[in-house]
């Protein structure tokens, strides 16, 4: 059994571990950066970000394969069409539920 | 025109909330399924907001680790937001004071991020306010239903959920990527460099904080080179 003291501790840990990662640039870099260099780096952050924490793992994130892929191609042909964020969220759900629906 | 801010980061915010549901569903059905009781679970979803690294540390807390064991790996899944947090402290409003500051970093998540990204103006306070707040809410509720409901949510229903985040993100990156090079290049390169991570024996021992890390630093630091980006938030003001 979990004793309260050590939960409650670990807690703390954990939230003041991720809060600090979170609050430290905002507090140190307050003015505009202005070396071309940082600037066109950061302008890229998000997109290789979040391409990283994609691919590959949206391909096994649904139990099953075929329907990872299905879901993941109806995503970024909705993406293609610029369809929102939500349209494209759904839109992949709906494949991967319709995959596995008939047995993939 | 602040609480049309407000309400414009509540709008945007909800696509987040829905995905988060689910995910923080799971977290609650697998956290109490293991032993954690529910208050710790949702005191954790409400005070870490994040998804990989409250997971690890929730099965560290089970495993009874050390302190510093969870301090650690909290550190390194979460090291990301750093650069999350340094490249968006570059798209601040700046009639922003300090404390506000402090408090939005609180919600800086990949979701929460991405979306602040795509915002066409700097942020404001009450629009990343807005935009944060719809996101807690559906993390802290989905995790107390997931703990309370334990295993009611059929299975096929969780899995074809889960791909919404990450639908999410094709959302953000694949438009630009269509129409501008050097984002094509951008995002081209950190899949290969990913799946590189992922597969290739070597590479694989680093835990995954570290390897999105060193994939993003290398590919945007490439990219930078490469491609000089010509400064549009300059020119929208």
């Amino acid at each position: 059994m979990l004793s309260v003291s050590y939960s409650l501790t670990s807690i703390a840990v954990m939230a003041i571990m991720t809060y600090l990662i979170r609050v430290l640039p905002m507090a140190i870099f307050r003015k505009k950066i202005e070396r071309p260099f940082i600037r066109s780096f950061l302008n890229y952050v998000p997109y290789s970000v979040l391409a990283a924490m994609t691919f590959p793992a949206i391909f096994s994130c649904t139990g099953s394969t075929a329907s990872a892929w299905g879901g993941c191609i109806v995503a970024v042909l909705l993406a293609y069409w610029k369809r929102g964020l939500l349209t494209v969220a759904v839109g992949a759900s709906a494949a991967v539920f319709l995959i596995q629906l008939i047995g993939f | 025109m602040k609480r049309q801010e407000f309400a414009e980061g509540i709008r945007d915010g909800v696509p987040i909330c829905l995905g988060y549901l689910s995910v923080s569903f799971a977290y609650g059905m697998m956290a109490v399924n293991s032993g954690m009781p529910i208050w710790s679970t949702v005191l954790i979803s409400l005070s870490n907001l994040t998804s990989a690294g409250q997971f690890a540390g929730t099965n560290l807390i089970l495993a009874g680790g050390t302190y510093l064991e969870i301090a650690m790996t909290t550190f390194i899944i979460n090291i990301r937001y750093f650069l999350m947090s340094l490249t968006m402290s570059q798209k601040i409003d700046s009639s922003m004071t300090m404390l506000q500051r402090f408090g939005i970093s609180f919600g800086i998540t990949d979701e929460i991020f991405a979306v602040s990204m795509q915002h066409p103006r700097d942020l404001t306070a009450p629009y990343m306010a807005g935009l944060i707040l719809t996101p807690v809410i559906g993390w802290t509720m989905g995790t107390f239903f997931g703990g309370i409901l334990t295993s009611l949510m059929p299975k096929m229903f969780s899995n074809a959920l889960n791909i919404a985040l990450y639908g999410m993100f094709i959302a953000i990156i694949v438009p630009p990527a269509r129409e501008q090079k050097a984002v094509l290049f951008t995002v081209v390169l950190a899949i290969v460099m990913s799946v590189a991570f992922t597969y290739l024996p070597v590479l694989s021992l680093l835990s995954g904080g570290w390897g999105i890390i060193i994939i993003t630093v290398i590919v945007s630091a490439i990219a930078a080179w490469f491609f000089p980006a010509d400064d549009k938030q300059e020119e929208r003001c």
